[in-house]
């Protein structure tokens, strides 16, 4: 039996999704800035995608802006909102993903901003009070905060943070990679800047994402050559992959209320079978389903001296699960989140994240494989 | 895309789809296996080593990454970048763009075959510089720059060279170490590969090179790109380079042949003319221009043809090509230029009706030209004083 678990690392792409795209690279190969017939087509392909995007987000399709994933929209929402608002200080968590910690980081040693942290608790939750003070000092701040920590789950009240960041006009970027497609966002009530899409973290292609930027929002364009995504963004467009991730955040609307059940379902009855079977164990993060995302479940295993093995035995098992995220997961410096939260570094950690396709089989099979390799068997 | 590429592609969607990122599970290995054997596959089509191989999300991004990622690591050599007018927008508008933050960058005019001009190159360097940025082969016109010499003068004077090669990789021999270059830019869906994917080749040996990352993130791509992979892009640009190295004489033979065949035919046509260096040139490319032919007029009359009146990136915009303009052809003339672009899968069945089309259109289109009608009367238009109205 092979289960994979990891699906806050990647998920499979959709058989619907990979039909649509499949149709696209067999037969519409043409570039979409050509003015000829074969280029017009996919331009079409192009700007539909685009409205399906704006549609479901309550945005406006001049505020979706295609890129070659998450980093890339994370990267230019962060450089470019902060150089072309002229803005000096920003304020981020240090549980946020790499690709927003590392970006400020490179930032501030360049000298172009003051980095400040906001504080989080022991289970990932960002401390509000202490954002509001922040924002209280320092005038007109680049703010960047998840809405779902990728690791642990652990849910940001994003509505709340745009609120605060309103108040004191600062500028809000909102990675919003892990809980795309896994919520409804709806860029009318959010009072972000910014939001981010990776379509392969929702059963789309890797390689495309996009960036949101509010109508009242301007910033310059981050990768120049050509005037494609309306000036904004240069590169031939990645047609299919564009197509493909439409396709994907369209069923994923549609079947939202549905996953959400059945996933949570499966969260909860893993949650429920490992402390009864496994003694001693608890959870990294929030696990309430208010306060957690439900596709996440990040687990502390008791000190045990083959800590560095369980992932591994895991494996030997059949079952893929993460030590941590996927873009980090091939260092050996521990996690920077379960330090940021303060998780006892004797406890081994594992997330599993879970998918439409994972089913309840398989979490007893996880659970079972479990209580064998921690009982040395 | 090429039907074999697409083949390739297929499992890495939904059976082996796998984030190559993830160390712990077989979902992992198997996606970071297929990046390994495609970055073999990439790196032997231009005779590099794989370890200087950065996948990236296009040739834009590659000519983003290189330019402003030299000048940001050799800052305190230098900030003198040097390139030329007929570059893709992708180089220009990067370079212009560095203007802002502190760069000086000259823009070398090209001779009228659309070659540079190597005195110039070279009397155009200082102790200042740090890049040099000359395409292989010109989008537009199709002209092959004389590459090796251009390293030796900026390795002469210290200064990195970098290429955008996304026309020439693939279609005619590109090999990194015989032509000296250390940075060169390509993407796949230009031969066959998927869009959304593409490369940059940064020379590790003699001398090492390095670019500051543009994009921050988990560290992919030995710190240099940021993001996860798009491994069915990967293997599928894998995929594209091999079939390249294996089928591009055969196809470079074919294509040519071809590319005669249609300039030779349309340069029956009296008023015709070949831009750019005939003999120095990509094997499929050919841009004619037809004097007295209204240009919007020309590209309306060929709607069955799938050619362009520049480079697809800017052939949304009315005005002339810049490419064309920089060779010295008046607006007029560059509007009734076209660039015809063959491909694997071009037959000669198309060939022969492009060349019928095209003359047709022409024809047809000067029938109508009172200035076509002044010229074949005799007149010098060139001499005619119009009055404003």
């Amino acid at each position: 039996m092979r289960v994979y678990l990891d699906n806050a690392a990647t998920t499979p792409v959709d058989p619907e999704v990979l039909k649509e795209m499949y149709h696209i690279m067999e037969n519409q190969f043409g570039n979409p800035s050509s003015i000829h017939s074969h280029g017009r087509e996919v331009r079409t392909i192009v700007e539909k995608a685009r409205r399906s995007v704006a549609a479901l987000l309550h945005a406006s399709p001049s505020e979706i802006f295609f890129t070659s994933g998450g980093t890339e929209a994370d990267n230019t929402a962060i450089r470019c909102g902060i150089i072309d608002n002229k803005l000096s200080h920003a304020i981020t968590s240090r549980i946020e993903h790499h690709a927003v910690v590392h970006t400020l980081e490179a930032m501030e040693k360049s000298g172009q901003i003051k980095l400040s942290f906001v504080d989080v608790d022991g289970k990932g939750n960002v401390d509000l009070a202490h954002l509001e003070n922040l924002l209280k000092d320092n005038e007109r701040s680049f703010v960047s905060l998840m809405h779902a920590n990728n690791e642990l789950g652990t849910l940001t009240d994003i509505v709340k943070v745009g609120n605060l960041c309103e108040q004191y006009e600062a500028v809000f970027h909102c990675d919003t990679v892990q809980t795309m497609g896994h919520y409804p966002h709806n860029v009318k009530e959010l009072k972000a800047n910014f939001i981010v899409c990776a379509a392969h973290k929702l059963h789309g292609p890797k390689g495309v994402g996009f960036l949101y930027v509010s109508s009242r929002t301007k910033i310059n364009p981050m990768i120049f050559g050509g005037s494609q995504e309306r000036n904004m963004r240069g590169g031939t467009e990645n047609v299919y992959g564009i197509a493909g991730l439409a396709k994907a955040l369209e069923t994923a609307y549609t079947e939202m209320g549905e996953h959400q059940q059945h996933i949570q379902q499966l969260k909860s009855y893993m949650m429920a079978r490992l402390l009864e079977n496994i003694p001693g164990i608890h959870f990294n993060g929030e696990t309430e389903p208010e306060k957690s995302l439900y596709t996440v479940l990040n687990v502390s295993f008791p000190e045990m001296e083959m800590a560095d093995m369980l992932l591994f035995s895991l494996d030997i098992a059949g079952i893929s699960a993460s030590g941590g995220s996927a873009c980090s997961s091939g260092t050996n410096i521990g996690s920077h989140v379960l330090n940021g939260i303060g998780a006892n570094p004797d406890r081994p950690a594992v997330r599993f994240s879970f998918s439409k396709y994972n089913t309840r089989g398989e979490i007893d099979y996880v659970v079972a494989k479990l209580k064998e390799i921690l009982a040395g068997k | 895309m090429d039907p074999r590429v697409l083949d390739a592609m297929l499992p890495y969607f939904n059976s082996k789809f796998g984030n190559a990122a993830s160390r712990n599970h077989p979902f992992g290995w198997v996606a970071e296996e297929a990046v390994d054997y495609a970055r073999e596959q990439v790196a032997k089509l231009i005779g590099a080593n794989e370890k200087e191989i950065i996948f990236t999300s296009g040739a834009t991004e590659s000519d983003n990454l290189a330019i402003k990622g030299v000048f940001e690591m050799y800052k305190d050599k230098g900030n003198h970048i040097i390139t030329c007018t007929t570059e893709h927008k992708a180089v220009l508008d990067t370079c212009k763009h560095l203007e802002k933050l502190g760069a000086r960058v000259t823009y070398l005019q090209v001779q009228e075959d659309g070659l540079i001009d190597l005195k110039l190159l070279e009397a155009s360097i200082t102790s200042e510089t740090i890049l040099v940025t000359i395409m292989y082969g010109n989008n537009e016109i199709g002209v092959i720059q004389p590459v090796r010499a251009i390293a030796d003068l900026a390795h002469k004077h210290g200064a990195l060279f970098f290429t955008d090669a996304t026309q020439a990789v693939g279609k005619i021999p590109v090999n990194v170490i015989n032509d000296g270059i250390d940075l060169m830019a390509f993407s796949a869906h230009k031969m066959y590969g998927p869009k959304g994917v593409g490369a940059l080749y940064v020379r590790r040996k003699n001398p090492r090179v390095k670019v500051t990352a543009q994009m921050d993130g988990g560290g992919h791509e030995r710190g240099m790109r940021s993001g996860t992979l798009n491994v069915p892009g990967i293997v599928g640009f894998g995929k594209a380079c091999e079939l390249c190295r294996l089928e591009m004489d055969e196809e470079a033979t074919r294509l040519s042949a071809l590319r005669d065949k249609l300039q030779a035919s349309l340069l029956q046509l009296e008023e015709s003319y070949v831009n750019g260096n005939p003999a120095h040139r990509l094997p499929h490319v050919a841009n004619i221009s037809f004097k007295y032919v209204e240009g919007e007029g020309l590209m309306m009359a060929m709607k069955d043809l799938a050619v362009s009146s520049g480079s697809a990136c800017t052939s949304a915009s009315l005005e002339p090509s810049y490419v064309l303009k920089s060779l010295g052809l008046s607006d007029d003339l560059a509007h009734s230029s076209i660039r015809f672009g063959l491909g694997r899968f071009t037959t000669e069945e198309e060939v022969d009706f492009a060349i019928a089309q095209t003359k047709q259109a022409v024809t047809h289109l000067r029938d109508l030209s009172p200035l076509w009608e002044m010229f074949k009367e005799g007149i010098d238009l060139d001499k005619v004083e119009w009055v404003e109205h």
